[in-house]
């Protein structure tokens, strides 16, 4: 059955959207900053910080704050999105600093924020995954102290079949047999798992093979990502 | 004594081996020695440790830094060194006799002060003022440079602030946090070396700058 199985793409069910590109230092104001793309989709993410977090109320006296903000551009769909947060944007927001913090060593930086802004340029699904990879890499660019950086892939199924890094059509058309199912995940470099979401159905088995699928996929990411990085560090 | 370097991210083995001790940015996870910074790793007499190639300055003990007088307290001044936090100048630091009614008559908000980094504890930074060439600046302009490309700016053992000082015939003290005091009798001069600092910045990942630099003053000469 599985390779009977053809995708809407031409992409065979383990294949991921190509081109994936990534690249550091592409902000100059910022502290840090990195492009990512996988497909059609973009995410461009910069680091402000660490700085003194205002309003003070917000501070935290015991360690340092990661604020991340995704915000998808009017442009970056077929019908122009309306600007502004929005509920879907504050929720991946969230999902995004629950992705990085254990990753990140800010204990020392009391009173203090780690500000990244996630912008999606162009978006054809995974446009989370892609702000994870980009604000990992613009983290790590910023100097922060890091475990290490994470890798973020989407798995899914359409029907019956596990597939990888789903895009637009796949996520939100596909209707056939059982439709599609859509989780996004984000990896350590040694293969842990920092986040995970499922959208749709899907058994505990074929759920546990998906993250098999996505954490082979997510080093791959990991070595176009410490590429872009030391690219940069050789100027 | 080993001395190599390589670009490490955060994560990455540096090395492994008993004895190697882990210096700034780095941890140790069983043998091996870890980045947990992103940076040019650098071994020598087997400590590790990171060079920072990116991000915000980072207040080290000991630094020379360039700041701006953000408030007066009662004992002292808030400095504001463009890094994460503020720090702190205490009236004790102060090398000469000052009247506790008339700390601004000494530095005014906005004033500019080359300061020494003293002591970097969990409440802040604390600044002295207290060794020669440190003080309030009067006159002069101030260039504000990346603070990762101070020590281009420097150049090895000083060979390259000391080509510019000499071919513009200014007065310049480089902060670490990346603020740069120029002083001299004409406005020119001044602005001659920023425009030579400048230039130092932008072609900072050349090898053998310090004579692209000498070569650059040859063509302004003419």
């Amino acid at each position: 059955m599985t390779k009977e199985f053809k995708r809407n793409s031409g992409r065979k069910p383990e294949e991921m959207r190509t081109p994936i590109k990534a690249e550091v230092g592409i902000i100059p104001n910022a502290d840090g900053s990195a492009m990512f793309q996988v497909g059609k989709t973009i995410a461009y993410a910069s680091v402000f910080g660490p700085k003194k977090m205002h309003p003070q109320h917000l501070q935290n006296p015991a360690k340092g704050t990661l604020r991340c903000t995704y915000n998808m551009l009017s442009f970056s769909v077929n019908d122009r999105i309306r600007p502004g947060p929005s509920r879907r944007s504050t929720e991946i927001s969230k999902i995004t600093e629950w992705a990085l913090e254990p990753v990140l060593m800010i204990d020392n930086y009391p009173n203090m924020v780690i500000d990244v802004h996630i912008n999606i340029i162009q978006a054809d699904a995974g446009t989370r995954c892609a702000g994870i990879n980009a604000a990992a890499m613009a983290l790590a660019h910023a100097g922060i102290p890091m475990k290490s950086i994470v890798s973020s892939v989407a798995a899914g199924k359409l029907d019956k079949t596990l597939v990888l890094d789903l895009d637009k059509y796949e996520d939100s058309e596909y209707d056939e047999g059982e439709g599609s199912t859509d989780i996004p995940m984000t990896f350590t470099p040694d293969g842990r798992l920092t986040h995970i979401q499922v959208d749709g159905k899907i058994t505990g088995k074929q759920l546990k093979e998906a993250v098999e699928l996505a954490r082979k996929a997510a080093k791959e990411i990991y070595e176009v990502q410490k590429k872009a990085l030391k690219e940069i560090g050789e100027e | 004594m080993t001395n190599e370097r390589k670009i490490v991210i955060p994560g990455e083995i540096i090395t492994t081996g008993e004895g190697n001790l882990p210096g700034e940015g780095t941890e140790k996870r069983g043998t091996d020695i870890i980045a947990i910074k992103f940076g040019l790793a650098e071994e020598s007499n087997r400590l590790v440790r990171i060079i920072p190639l990116s991000g915000v300055y980072q207040p080290r003990r000991g630094n020379v830094v360039i700041g701006k007088v953000e408030n007066v307290t009662f004992n002292g001044w808030i400095i504001d060194i463009d890094a994460p936090e503020s720090a702190f100048l205490s009236l004790s630091e102060v090398p000469r006799y000052v009247n506790k009614d008339g700390l601004e008559e000494v530095m005014d908000i906005r004033d500019m002060v080359i300061a020494k980094i003293w002591g970097i504890n969990k409440r802040g930074t604390d600044l002295s003022i207290k060794s020669r060439g440190l003080g309030k600046i009067d006159g002069g302009i101030i260039v504000k440079i990346n603070s990762n490309k101070v020590p281009r700016v420097i150049g090895k053992e000083g060979s390259m602030i000391n080509l510019i000082k000499d071919e513009t015939g200014c007065d310049i003290t480089v902060g670490q946090n990346g603020l740069i005091w120029i002083k001299s009798d004409k406005i020119e001069n001044e602005l001659y070396a920023k425009k030579a600092i400048l230039f130092v910045t932008e072609k900072s990942f050349v090898s053998g700058l310090t004579d692209e630099v000498k070569k650059w003053f040859e063509e302004e000469k003419k």
